[in-house]
């Protein structure tokens, strides 16, 4: 059964340089069923949501619909990330517990790697000047050791006034066990004061000062930016004609509601991104394939995120910006639940530039929309990724984005020389070819610390690749990792819009209730489950008609351990021998993550710290579909000179239009395939072949065995 | 072809990296105390079957992973072959077989595939309690410092000694913590087996003879261009130390050869009666770290890497004897960077660090209710930093373990652990020395028993009479101060009380500056104002 509702539904996704928008008219599922319509239009900063009004008007034009007929609006952005790596967030205060005035610039006390000597520590997001430490204390089990300086916060609110900060974080110890302190002091703050103030209880309610006070502090920076942007959104759909339910999509893939989003914004980082890492997943399961790295590369930034048995790694702590050759601890932690994935400033809006010693660099600053590359012609001088696609040939400059943007390759060049090529002696095209194998060669050494820390072989992988700058890039990644597969689907340049789309209608409603099994009353869990039950089931209602599926977890471990492993649950209602159950499924699952559960401490407590219940709306099963290999060649009509890595010179490609291609056409390389939304590079070491579904599949001519 | 092989190679070697990595990280993840599961104050690594280790995890900590690279040559030269069998784990906590002192346990599980000996996994922790007079320095001798565990099984063919967990039940103040930390010891060396046969399986591996001939070979090139890059000769360095009652002086020659270095602590003094004393394994693990600091930072850390640096003493404080108390080892241990860098910085100048907190500031709490009072008692470790020295071109990292690589514990998962009350946490300001690059800063901590109770605590602070010393014409860093909040002096050293009511307050040492200080940019000068580093004193 689908509703109205289910039938026209709008997915738009603000990436730092480009705004996609897809609609999807008919039931969803599998492609074909559905029709789909795009548009790329370029981000606009100082008013994000004209992009996406914009978009809107084009796609209901071509699909032939009114505004007044969308069901839903689903939307993620990068805008909030972006404005953590660009460290260009509000002016923000962090209020917090006097004699932890430093949690933020101490972070670990550790260095993340073991042997430089020349370490640098990432800055913390808010320095020490406007870090403001009040008296008040909350001991370990929630008990006020020291009651809060109500004065000093008034007076605070006053210095926080003068020296217009635009907004506040509140970070004090122990708050995720008694929030009663944070709480007090938001509200004198609020009295006084007008700008958003953010609670570290309420935004991330984990133990662990750094990791909340971090994620409460990167809540705050954003935040005015992001609410602002959100309510001006809302209104302006609803002026438009767009009277629907808005949806945002979060970090972990699902959706909440705007005025959640505009409150948390810190949720929406990894949004836009996690909207791809759900097409990717989407696509690897109609394809049976198991291992796959999805590879998104859009204007501002590359992300990496590897997708096992048809579901993205997720984790409940992550890191963003790392600032040291991607390594683990350089960055800053950030504890919510997310898809996990990898992001690097490697987009095509990058700017390239020369370091002190001379050696190409690129990223993680970026040319974004606005100026944009030099050969968008809108005023942009410095050198960007696409500036140097283009000086090679990998774009035609008078068809990009469907030829509503037209690109001009004299600056393209001008700006390449005059930053980078003159200065150590190399012209345009040897310049552009160093650009583009740094910025590769960056992403292929992400992609394998990501693998690695994983776990990984990344050349085991087939990699799917999308948003509008991977395809031009992916079969050069793939050689530098030894990737053999790689899928580049239809809707490749919009791919995050669509995996909107695709996100089930789900919601995670948790508890954090310590719940030691010796102690266990059945009908206080069974209440409380329900409870989350009914929340969870009651959001996922509002989005959907379907029926709803369910999975209760518990996460536990033995009581003085430190950290907790999810155990499934059956979703029944407790009864009397659910202790001597729950501590069955937790030891067989501590003996699957650790290999020997621990028997040795007669009566070692286990303890349950956190329940979840997930509830989504069930998905229609999809067809399996086989990689064609093998395919008819397509004799191509027309030819023009792209630069070749391998061979390190200009030479002839092959230039097939997407839109004429069908199944089972085999296209040889080197080529590139060109339409509206990207341009698919297929360099002389691979072959394309389409798939029934429209997608590119690049092969690698010769094995290596 | 050579290079596809040669890529296979590499991409093996970051597997193996990885498949340790995992090994490190389950530790982490099942732990029972905090210096293990908060700290990291670990390592795993894993072996090939003469001994000879193959990758380290990047998680862990130096004094770890290069005593543990010795130690499992000890447990293969006393436990036969022939007694090896399929699900073993064997285990110590011997300071001269071991890591260098009583607390750590260290884990070697030997990995059989096929019914095959392929591989070795070795892990080390810190675990909370060993027993004896609990962990300080005043122990007369390894006797009084704790329960001893020889090279033994902990569990055969998958079968815990129960016998040895019934010891340890008794002999322990934290049983619950320190036996669970014995099984996520064990569980973290199955966790890497599993995924070192997932590898040989999905490669088609049979052993790793080849893959270790690859890694040892590629590494032993590097290095030996890099030592053939140094200037040869030799250098001396000395350094004194607070040390428990009178100051310690520790000395080193450097001697850079034409194929490898050498290090001699000949001259430093003798043996300490108290638990200051350093085992010569982690002396040396201390000294190889920082000499690959300069020499080879970014190549990996294996046996090859290891060998060559070679480390010579008599039997002195850097090389104790059995039944030396040794409880404290890491203070000197942590010092012996500093020590070595001295003498390099003579052959290198411009090129090396200032001195810096070195030792890490650990504290060991005993709390207990106060007398007739209702409460709990607990056992409550603290890893804290000081500053790192000032580098060329560098401010040095204000609060951050440096040669140490343990994380400070987060002051909410510490307070979880027992009633105390940790008041202060933070940057120290004026505790940098000056110069065109200033020392890290120290920090501040105070601490106090929870209502109704009070503590002993065993001090194991250094650098609290003689400050880390600039380099290149850079001022000294701040000495480190203990004492109460009404102003009782304490000591650096040895168990103390505080009575419920007070705090105890611990200024950690700042690290030393570079440079001379009339070069020190005025900007950053003004930011060091803005930002409270500095407070008192000339602009």
């Amino acid at each position: 059964m689908t509703s109205a509702k289910d039938r026209i539904r709008l997915g738009a996704d603000i990436g730092g340089t480009f705004t996609d928008i897809v609609l999807a008219v008919g039931p969803s599922g599998d492609f074909g069923d559905e029709k789909i319509f795009s548009a790329k239009v370029l981000t606009n900063y100082s008013a994000p949501e004209q992009a996406i009004l914009d978009g809107i008007d084009i796609v209901i034009r071509e699909a032939g619909v009114d505004r007044s007929d969308i069901g839903v609006v689903i939307h993620g952005t990068t805008l909030a990330t972006n404005a953590l790596i660009e460290r260009r967030g509000a002016k923000t205060a962090l209020v917090t517990t006097s004699g932890f005035r430093d949690v933020i610039e101490m972070r670990t006390e550790n260095r993340f790697n073991q042997y430089d000597l020349n370490l640098r520590l990432p800055q913390p997001l808010i320095p020490r000047e406007h870090r403001f430490p009040v008296r008040g204390r909350i001991g370990a089990n929630g008990r006020e050791l020291e009651p809060l300086d109500e004065a000093g916060v008034e007076a605070l609110a006053a210095v926080i006034a003068e020296q217009a900060f635009e907004s506040v974080a509140i970070g004090f110890i122990h708050s995720y066990v008694n929030i009663r302190h944070e709480r007090r002091a938001q509200e004198i703050l609020s009295r006084k004061l007008s700008v958003p103030i953010s609670i570290s209880a309420e935004v991330s309610p984990q133990m662990r000062e750094f990791e909340r006070f971090n994620t409460v502090c990167a809540n705050a920076y954003v935040r005015p930016r992001m609410a602002t942007y959100l309510g001006r959104l809302r209104m302006r759909l609803k002026d438009i004609g767009v009277n629907c339910p808005v949806f945002m999509i979060h970090s972990g893939g699902g959706l909440i509601a705007v005025e959640t989003a505009a409150e948390f914004p810190v949720r929406l980082v990894e949004s836009g991104p996690a909207g791809g890492a759900i097409f990717a997943a989407d696509i690897a399961r109609r394809f049976g394939l198991e291992k796959v790295v999805s590879y998104d590369m859009g204007g501002t930034t590359a992300k990496i995120c590897l997708i096992e048995e048809f579901a993205p790694r997720t984790a409940r702590t992550f890191e963003v910006a790392r600032t040291y050759r991607f390594s683990r601890g350089s960055g800053m932690p950030i504890s919510i639940p997310v898809i996990e994935m990898i992001e690097i400033g490697a987009g095509g809006g990058s700017i390239a530039w020369l370091d002190t010693m001379g050696r190409i660099q690129t990223g993680p600053e970026s040319a974004g929309s606005e100026p944009g590359p030099a050969c968008y012609d809108r005023g942009g001088t410095w050198p960007a990724i696409t500036d140097a696609d283009l000086v090679l040939g990998k774009l035609d400059a008078d068809n990009f984005a469907g030829g509503k943007i037209r690109l001009n390759e004299g600056e393209a060049k001008r700006a390449i020389l005059k930053e980078v090529g003159d200065q150590i002696g190399l012209d345009a095209v040897a310049t552009a070819f160093g650009i583009c194998e740094v910025v590769d060669e960056n992403m292929a050494n992400a992609a394998r610390v990501h693998a690695v820390e994983s776990g990984k072989n990344i050349s085991e992988n087939v990699m799917i690749a999308f948003g509008g700058a991977a395809p031009l890039h992916a079969a050069r990644l793939c050689e530098k990792l030894g990737v053999e597969l790689c899928l580049v689907p239809r809707g490749a340049g919009v791919g995050s819009a669509i995996g909107f789309l695709k996100a089930p209608f789900g919601y995670e409603a948790l508890a954090s209730r310590f719940t030691r099994l010796s102690e266990f009353d059945v009908e206080v869990v069974n209440q409380m489950l329900a409870d989350l039950k009914e929340s969870a089931e009651r959001f996922v209602r509002a989005g959907t008609s379907r029926s709803i599926v369910r999975e209760v977890t518990a996460f536990m471990r033995y009581a003085g351990q430190g950290w907790e492993i999810p155990v499934l649950l059956p979703d029944v209602p407790f009864d009397a021998d659910a202790p001597v159950k729950l501590a069955d499924l937790f030891r067989d699952n501590y003996q699957r993550f650790f290999g020997r559960s621990i028997d040795a401490l007669d009566g070692l407590e286990i303890e349950v710290v956190t329940w979840s219940v997930k509830a989504m709306d069930e998905r229609p099963g999809v067809e399996r579909r086989e990689l064609l290999t093998k395919g008819r060649t397509v004799e191509p009509s027309s030819f023009r000179c792209v630069f070749d890595p391998a061979v390190g010179a200009m030479r002839r490609h092959s230039i097939v239009p997407r839109g004429l291609l069908v199944k089972g056409d085999l296209v040889v390389g080197p080529a590139v395939v060109v339409e509206d939304e990207t341009t698919t590079v297929v360099s002389s070491l691979f072959d394309a072949v389409v798939q029934n579904d429209g997608s590119i599949l690049l092969i690698r001519k010769v094995r290596n065995t | 072809m050579r290079d596809i092989g040669e890529i296979r190679m590499q991409v093996m070697w970051n597997r193996l990296i990885s498949v340790v990595e995992e090994q490190a990280l389950t530790l982490l993840r099942t732990a029972f105390s905090t210096s293990v599961r908060e700290s990291g104050d670990l390592s795993a690594g894993v072996f090939d079957p003469q001994g000879l280790m193959l990758a380290q995890a990047v998680t862990g900590t130096p004094g770890h992973v290069n005593t543990m690279a010795e130690a499992v040559l000890n447990f293969i030269r006393e436990i036969p072959r022939e007694a090896m069998y399929e699900g073993d784990t064997y285990v110590t906590n011997d300071p001269w077989k071991g890591t260098g002192h009583l607390h750590d346990i260290t884990m070697v599980s030997p990995s059989f595939r096929d019914g095959k000996l392929v591989a070795f996994f070795a892990c080390t922790a810190h675990v909370v309690d060993v027993g004896g007079r609990g962990f300080g320095a005043d122990g007369r001798s390894v006797y009084e410092e704790g329960i001893q565990i020889p090279i033994m099984k902990f569990a055969e063919r998958g079968e815990v000694n129960r016998d040895l967990t019934r010891i340890l039940q008794v002999n322990v103040r934290e049983p619950r913590q320190v036996i669970g930390d014995f099984y996520s010891l064990a569980s973290c060396n199955e966790v890497g087996h599993r995924r070192l046969v997932e590898m040989m399986d999905e490669i088609g591996l049979s052993s790793l003879a080849d893959l270790g001939t690859f890694i040892f070979s590629r590494t032993r090139e590097a290095m030996r261009d890099r030592i053939k890059s140094l200037p040869k000769g030799s250098w001396s360095n000395e350094l004194v130390t607070d040390g428990y009652d009178e100051p310690i002086k520790l000395m080193v020659k450097v001697a850079i050869l034409d194929e490898d270095v050498l290090v001699d602590f000949s001259g430093s003094d003798p043996m300490s009666r108290w638990g200051i004393n350093c085992p010569g394994i982690y002396s040396k693990a201390y000294a190889s770290y920082a000499l690959k600091c300069v020499v080879a930072p970014d190549i990996p850390n294996n046996a090859a890497s290891l060998s060559f640096f070679n480390v010579v003493s008599p039997v002195n404080v850097l090389n104790a004897m059995r039944p030396a108390p040794v409880a404290l080892r890491h203070i000197l241990g942590h010092l012996v960077p500093d020590l070595v860098f001295g003498a390099l910085a003579q052959a290198l100048p411009g090129k090396i660090l200032a001195e810096g907190a070195g030792a890490l500031w650990n504290i060991h709490i005993s709390v207990r209710p106060a007398a007739g009072r209702e409460g709990r008692r607990a056992e409550v470790l603290m890893f804290n930093s000081g500053g790192m020295g000032a580098r060329p071109g560098l401010d040095g990292l204000s609060a951050t373990a440096f040669p140490s690589g343990v994380h400070t514990m987060p002051a909410e998962a510490t307070e979880q652990t027992g009633p105390i009350v940790i008041w202060r946490k933070e940057l120290r300001p004026d505790s940098g020395g000056d110069g065109e690059f200033r020392g890290g800063l120290g920090q501040i901590i105070e601490i106090a028993p929870d209502d109704g109770h009070e503590f002993d605590f065993s001090a194991m602070f250094d650098r609290s009479q003689h400050a880390p010393k600039g380099r290149a014409g850079g001022k000294e860093g701040a000495a480190g101060i203990v004492r109460l909040d009404d102003g009782t002096k304490m000591r650096s050293k040895g168990w103390q009380h505080v009575p419920a009511g007070r705090r105890l307050v611990l200024e950690l040492p700042g690290g030393g500056g570079y440079g001379d200080r009339a070069n020190r940019s005025a900007a950053a000068r003004a930011e060091d104002r803005a930002r409270g580093y500095i407070v008192e004193g000339e602009v």
